[in-house]
């Protein structure tokens, strides 16, 4: 499946860019994408239980199986207002 | 013009736009208004910071403030919010976030003003970004979870002070 995938502040900064593409085999969670961006930034090892997800702009859980063309944001810490 | 209760720019905020607001939405007039104003600080954590950069996920940003609204209404019944916050740039004593809550009565303004900056910290998907001297960092708050009941009946005890 084709997933894109939304990064913002730092680790947006550590990625290098904040729009990716990656391929996840079917049944696929938030997770299970996660993991394969920790493998390929060790610098994103640090946000494992710092880290949330949302699913086509709706915040969602990061064991929510994925579907093909689905853009899945990573969200570091917040710190508005 | 209409102004939208939940904005997300990288314009300067403006007091009067969310007063506005205020009036497209509300019928008959409120009664109280609070409102809060967030700057940015010239000193944080011992540093001299020069300026913020701001960045959001903006489509996100405003479902997070509409959800805070609905929670705030589930706790205040005729509370209504306005939330505007700012992005990109901003140097010191710039306003980055404005709020105003309206209701019959002062108490459930005030505790619903609170609540919205509280839960803005905890879920809004916004990042600051400081550059002081010396260097830069990013400010890493919350871990954001809007379904986090804990992080609510915190942001709800913080009103209810």
């Amino acid at each position: 499946m084709h997933i894109t995938v939304r990064l913002f502040a730092r680790l947006r900064d550590i990625a290098g860019s904040g729009e990716l593409v990656r391929q996840v085999p079917d049944g696929s969670t938030a997770r299970a994408l996660w993991d394969q961006l920790v493998a390929e930034y060790t610098e994103f090892t640090g946000y494992r239980d710092a880290v949330s997800t949302a699913i086509n702009e709706e915040y969602a859980k990061m064991d929510r199986v994925l579907a093909d063309g689905d853009e899945v944001a990573f969200l570091p810490p917040v710190s508005g207002g | 013009m209409t102004v939208s209760s939940f904005v997300v720019t990288h314009h300067p905020l403006s007091v009067d736009d969310v007063i506005a607001s205020i009036g497209d939405s509300t019928k008959p007039a409120a009664g109280a208004i609070a409102l809060f104003l967030g700057q940015v600080r010239s000193e944080n954590m011992s540093k001299h910071v020069m300026h913020l950069e701001y960045e959001g996920f903006e489509p996100l940003a405003i479902k997070a403030f509409r959800r805070i609204a609905n929670e705030a209404r589930e706790s205040w019944g005729d509370a209504r919010l306005v939330i505007h916050h700012r992005l990109g740039t901003l140097e010191v004593s710039e306003t980055s976030v404005v709020i105003a809550a309206t209701s019959p009565h002062r108490a459930e303004a005030f505790a619903t003003c609170r609540y919205a900056i509280e839960r803005i910290k905890q879920i809004a998907p916004i990042w600051k970004h400081e550059f002081f001297e010396g260097g830069d960092v990013w400010v890493e708050g919350a871990t954001a979870d809007p379904d986090d009941q804990e992080a609510r009946e915190h942001a709800y005890r913080q009103a209810c002070i």
